[in-house]
Order: C-alpha cells, then sequence, then structure tokens
C-alpha cells in the first residue's frame, strides 16, 4: 500500500515539478503572495511575541506576580488587633519559600519601621522604611540601582548600619548631591548610604514607591525597632522588645550545634518559648503570573507545616495576590495575541487569493496542455490532482521562504531597531499548516475548474 | 482482424435550442494493420467521427468496439484509461508542451495515467522512439529550437510510448510544408508497414489520403464511400525496396 502511495505521488510529482519549471516566472510570483504573507505572519509573530513579552515584563515588574505573605490576627480578650498582628513569620520561613517552592521566583522579609531620617540639618519621614535581605530587590524587579551597590547577605547576617535610598529620600534629605557614602541617622543610629535606588514612581494605590529607605533586616529590627515602639500591638511590643534571645541562629547553616539534637518526643514534651525572631511580612515573586496559584498552594503548605499546625487548625498567615494587576496583564496578553492572529489571518487570506488569481490564469493559459493530458488518458481527478499538487508545492515553498525571510526580518528589527523579539516555534509550524492549507483551499476552484474541461475543447482552444 | 467496428452512429450537439445532427448512422470496420485516411471536406464530421474513435467523445446512438471490446457505453474515466492503453494521438498543431524538451514531452504520457513505469524504464523507451524518429541527437531540444517536421515526429514519438494498438493522426501535415509533409507521411507508412499499428489519418489532403491502403470518405455525416480501396500500395512496395 505505501509502495503504492509512493508511485502514486512521485508520479504526481513527476508532472507537477516540470509544469512549475516550465513557468519559472509566474511560479515565482504566485509564491511571492504566500511567501510575503508567511513572512509577515512569522515576522509580526515574532515581533509581536518579543513585544508582547516586554509588556509583559514590565507588568510583572509592577509586581503582578507577587504575593504577599502576611501573619495571621493577634487577639486579646475578644479583641483583635486587624491584619498582620500576630507573630508567626519567621525569616528562616522566607528562606525556605524562597528555596523550596518551585513556583517561586524569590522571597524577602520585610520588617517595617517608621521613623524619623536625619541628615545634616534636613530630616525626613519615608513612607517604608524597609528590613529586608537582598531578595528583595530580586523580588520587586528593582534589581537596577541609579548608583551604588546592594547590600549583601554578609551586611544582613553582619547587621551592618548601610541602606540604600529611594530617589524621593535621597532628594528630601540631600538635595542634588549623590547620597553614596554619607551617613544618615536613622532613630538616632547612624546608617551608611552605599546605594541609591532607580525611581519607580507611584504604585497603583498612588502611593510613592520611591519614598523608601531599605536595610538589612537585622539592622532594621534590632539596631531601629528596638527603641521605638511601632506595633500598635502592645502584647506583641512588649514581647519584640525583650527578643535578647535567638536572635541570629537560624542564620548559619551547617553550624555544630553545643547540645544533643532533641528527639520529636522530646520536644513535644518541651515545647520551645514563644520566642523567635520575626518579620512583618514576607514579599515572594512567583515565576510568572501564571504560576502564582501554585505558588500559593506551595507556599501554604510549607508555612502550615513549618508552623506545625493540624489539619483542622486554621492558617496563621495570610497570602495576597494582586488579582487586579493579573488580570490587566491577561487582558493585555489576550489582546496582543487577538491582534497578531487578526493581521496574520489577513495577511494569509491576501497571500491565498493571489494564489487563486494566478492558478486560475495558469489553467486558462494551460487548457491545452490539459486537453493534450486528457488525450493522453489523465482521468479529470488526475487533473485536479495536478493542479492541487502544484498549488501546494508553490504554497509549501511560499511558506519556506516565507519563514526564512520573517525569521530574517525580525533578527534586522532586534539588531537594528533593538526591538525585543521572540522566536516563535508555534508560528512557524502555523505558518506550514496554514500555507498548506492556504495551497488546498485557494488552489481547489481553479484544480476544479481545470478538471471540468473538455477533452476536445481544451485542444481546440487557442 | 477488426480493430475498429461502429455500427450506425449518430452524434448529435445541442447549439442553443437548435439540435445539430452531425453523424447520421456512421458504420465502418477497419482491419487490424491498416492504413486509412478519413476524408471529408470541412463540416462533413470527420473530426467528429474522430474524436469517437478516439474515445474523446461518445456517440448519441449506436456502437462501437475497439479491439474486441464494446467502448460506447463506457464512462468518462473508462475511456481515459483505454485512451492511454490503445490510442495515440498526433494533432495538426503538434501540441508540445512548450518549454520542455523533446525526451520530456515524449515521456509525459506514461506519467499520465495508470500503469507504473520507472524514470529510467521511461527514458530508455522514449530515446528509442525518437532514435527510429531520427532525432536521437535532439533528445534535449525544446519545441521552440526544432523544425516543423521535427516537432510533429516528436509528437509522433509521443504517442506511440505507451504502444499503442491504433494511432489516430488528425490533419497530421496541415502545418507542414509539401516536403516534410511528405517526410511525415513516409514515416506512417514506415510504422504501418514495420510495426503493425493500425493508424487513421484524418485529413481533406487527397495528397495525403494518397498514402493509405484504403480511404474512408464522408460526406454530411455519412459514409459515401466505405469501401476498403487498394489503390496506393504500390507507394508501400516502392518504400520497402
Amino acid at each position: 500500500m505505501r509502495w503504492l502511495a509512493t508511485i502514486f505521488m512521485y508520479r504526481t510529482l513527476r508532472t507537477a515539478l516540470p509544469a512549475l519549471g516550465r513557468n519559472r516566472m509566474r511560479s515565482a510570483l504566485t509564491t511571492l503572495g504566500i511567501v510575503i504573507g508567511i513572512a509577515a505572519v512569522i515576522a509580526m509573530m515574532e515581533i509581536g511575541e518579543g513585544s508582547s513579552r516586554g509588556i509583559q515584563q514590565s507588568i510583572a515588574s509592577m509586581g503582578a506576580a507577587n504575593l504577599m505573605v502576611q501573619p495571621g490576627t493577634a487577639s486579646s480578650g475578644g479583641v483583635s488587633f486587624g491584619a498582620g498582628t500576630a507573630m508567626t513569620l519567621t525569616p528562616d520561613d522566607a528562606i525556605v519559600i524562597g528555596r523550596d517552592c518551585p513556583a517561586v521566583r524569590a522571597a524577602a522579609p520585610i520588617v517595617r519601621a517608621r521613623t524619623q531620617v536625619v541628615y545634616g540639618n534636613r530630616n525626613w519621614v519615608p513612607a517604608f522604611i524597609y528590613g529586608s535581605t537582598p531578595a528583595f530587590l530580586d523580588v520587586r524587579e528593582w534589581t537596577d540601582l541609579a548608583d551604588g551597590a546592594p547590600f549583601t547577605d554578609q551586611d544582613v547576617r553582619n547587621a551592618s548600619k548601610v541602606c540604600l535610598l529611594g530617589q524621593t529620600v535621597a532628594k528630601q534629605l540631600l538635595g542634588g548631591v549623590s547620597p553614596i557614602g554619607k551617613e544618615v541617622r536613622i532613630n538616632n543610629v547612624s546608617f551608611r548610604v552605599i546605594g541609591l535606588l532607580s525611581s519607580k514612581g507611584a504604585n497603583m494605590m498612588g502611593l510613592d514607591q520611591d519614598d523608601i529607605l531599605l536595610a538589612p533586616w537585622t539592622s532594621i529590627k534590632y539596631r531601629v525597632s528596638r527603641n521605638s515602639v511601632t506595633n500598635v500591638n502592645q502584647s506583641a511590643a512588649s514581647s519584640a522588645t525583650t527578643q535578647t534571645v535567638n536572635t541570629l541562629s537560624g542564620l548559619y547553616p551547617g553550624q555544630t550545634s553545643l547540645y544533643s539534637v532533641p528527639s520529636a518526643t522530646q520536644q513535644a514534651d518541651t515545647p520551645s518559648p514563644a520566642r523567635f525572631t520575626n518579620v512583618d511580612q514576607i514579599l515572594v515573586s512567583g515565576r510568572s503570573s501564571e504560576e502564582v496559584p501554585q505558588a500559593i498552594q506551595q507556599i501554604t503548605q510549607i508555612l502550615r507545616q513549618r508552623h506545625r499546625l493540624h489539619a483542622d487548625d486554621s492558617d496563621d498567615f495570610n497570602i495576597r495576590d494582586m488579582t487586579e494587576m493579573t488580570r490587566a496583564l491577561s487582558s493585555t496578553s489576550a489582546l496582543m495575541t487577538n491582534l497578531l492572529l487578526a493581521v496574520a489571518l489577513i495577511s494569509l487570506v491576501v497571500g491565498g487569493v493571489g494564489i487563486m488569481n494566478i492558478m486560475l490564469v495558469s489553467v486558462t493559459e494551460r487548457t491545452r496542455e490539459i486537453g493534450l493530458r486528457m488525450a493522453v488518458g489523465a482521468r479529470a481527478r488526475d487533473i485536479l490532482r495536478q493542479f492541487l499538487v502544484e498549488s501546494v508545492i508553490l504554497c509549501v515553498l511560499g511558506g519556506g521562504f516565507g519563514i526564512l525571510l520573517g525569521r530574517g526580518g525580525s533578527i534586522l528589527v532586534r539588531v537594528l531597531l533593538h526591538w525585543p523579539t521572540e522566536m516563535s516555534l508555534g508560528a512557524m509550524i502555523a505558518a506550514v499548516v496554514v500555507s498548506i492549507s492556504v495551497g488546498v483551499i485557494f488552489g481547489y476552484y481553479p484544480a476544479w475548474k481545470a478538471s471540468l474541461l473538455d477533452p476536445i475543447e481544451a485542444l481546440r482552444y487557442e | 482482424m477488426e480493430l475498429i467496428r461502429t455500427e450506425n452512429i449518430y452524434k448529435d450537439y445541442h447549439l442553443g435550442e437548435v439540435d445539430v445532427r452531425v453523424l447520421r448512422g456512421v458504420s465502418l470496420a477497419v482491419e487490424r494493420g491498416d492504413l486509412v485516411a478519413l476524408m471529408g471536406s470541412s463540416g462533413s464530421g470527420k473530426t467528429t467521427l474522430m474524436n469517437i474513435l478516439g474515445c474523446l467523445d461518445h456517440p448519441t446512438s449506436g456502437r462501437y468496439w475497439l479491439d474486441g471490446d464494446e467502448v460506447s457505453c463506457l464512462s468518462m474515466d473508462g475511456r481515459a484509461a483505454l485512451r492511454h492503453k490503445k490510442i495515440g494521438f498526433v494533432f495538426q498543431s503538434f501540441n508540445l508542451l512548450p518549454r520542455t524538451s523533446a525526451i520530456e514531452n515524449v515521456m509525459m504520457p506514461l506519467f499520465c495515467g495508470p500503469g507504473e513505469v520507472t524514470e529510467r524504464e521511461a527514458r530508455e523507451r522514449a530515446t528509442g522512439l525518437l532514435n527510429r524518429m531520427y532525432l536521437g541527437d535532439r533528445l534535449e531540444h525544446e519545441p521552440t529550437q526544432l523544425s516543423g517536421g521535427e516537432q510533429q515526429r516528436v509528437a509522433i514519438a509521443r504517442s506511440l510510448i505507451n504502444r499503442p494498438s491504433l494511432l489516430l493522426a488528425d490533419e497530421p501535415t496541415g502545418n507542414l510544408d509539401s516536403h516534410t509533409s511528405e517526410e511525415i507521411l513516409k514515416m506512417f507508412v514506415q510504422l504501418n508497414v514495420e510495426e503493425h499499428i493500425t493508424i487513421v489519418l484524418v485529413t481533406h489532403d487527397p495528397s495525403v489520403a494518397a498514402h493509405a491502403r484504403s480511404i474512408i470518405r464522408l460526406r454530411d455525416g455519412q459514409i459515401v464511400d466505405g469501401d476498403s480501396i487498394s489503390a496506393p500500395h504500390h507507394l508501400v512496395s516502392a518504400d520497402q525496396s
């Protein structure tokens, strides 16, 4: 059967290829329609995909894939203290989330403070004084600093007195002077400015995101907040001020313990007092906005495990995602895809109509040839098949050249105009499939017309 | 033995509302190995008759046997297969594929219908035929590079590629000068004598018909003079000597 099919195809090609070769110019012109169509599709797809990726990235840098993990609500005697007042999140939680959740790109603990920052004779109260880890910049996609360098994990371990300033804070405190190397005082503790954050503008709520001072969380926690009562939760605040034990114990992994490791039973028998370092929230960024639901699930699982919650306990933390931004992101990318699809379809239809036109002309021009073929024994369906195969060959060739041309075009655009382009395998496969379909669909009518010819009339056609 | 036998063939054409009867009861028989001239003035229906004999068309009524099989009731595809196997055509205007080498032109019918021929076999057969047409040195020439006589010889080679039992030539010398015509007609006679191929020459030219062994005259859709007249045998014997 296969052998027969091979012979069959061979014979059809044997007839179709020379026929195309006889009219190289016309074949080339016919193909040109499809070449341009497919090239336009590929180039549009690649440029569009690149732009779409770019737009998504810039939306994502606004924090669309970000998640906020907040501790649960503390309450005392029926009085609830509001969201985030319980002290259940530890810096280790952030490390483990960042390390063990596959859907999470980075996670950073945040310790907040609100106090006055002084430089020389100026002072300012930044909207955000955040203590965090270097991962914070990564989570917020803020890694390109305007000046200086970010603090390191070493600084976090040492509780170094270094900080990064947002643009607004720098302007308010130092005017136009470069802040690098200057000493600012936060709550009477002197911090050296080692970097200036790039400008990020207002967030979706209209808060100025540049009004920020960023420092290692250990420095904020132990050097700044210790003396300032920043927490509205009095009961929590009292425990926070006495956190002198167990401060950095978790920060040196691999350290040999002086004491034997207690067994599970021992641990259950002697519960450790609830004195641990807590952080105000953990900022997490998912790998992409699509992976946010998985990230939420994984974080929930890990935190429940780490916090030793029973199956019937409710979570002692809340996870919030940026639903609004995610929605904007997905609607933008859907819009882009539809736009590209519309453009692609139009150019392909134009190419297909071109093919049909020239095939029709070709049928008229080759009427005598068709008559001759019929006279020497070609059946109507042989003629139909021959013309169909010719048009499919043209379309496939056109598709191939179109892919090359489109790729070339998009590479040129990337190199010369520095637009982002993205190679799209899907578009190429679609282009090949579509060009064959165009060949069949738009080649069918002329082929069918050819097969209807009467051999006697066709032979006499002038 | 008869290769062609027709009985009472009628053919009507519908031109608008008028029915035109082109053939009015043609009955004829052609022996295997004969060289027949089908003569008649224009409008006598000789082209219509040739189309029917060549299985390009079917009669309105009447019966037609080719090589012992009745073909007047065959479908379009059946007639196409029959043409492929048993009939070769030579046309007045050669009908060669433009911008295609002589050998490709000759091989063309092999790839047009059923039957399996390898590329090599096809090439060998086409080369052999072109050699017999004294075109062995013109295999790769395109029609525009060939003279009229050469083109017609390529067309004859093409008509023979499927080893047909019947060769139909429609005014084969109509577009050629008298000298070349003679050459082509000699070729037909030679094929007829050496290969015993049955040939039907359709012509209005008595000098062409003179090469035939027998002549069928057609007038107003009827055979006027259906008897085999054995006139030009001296020509054949002259060729053979």
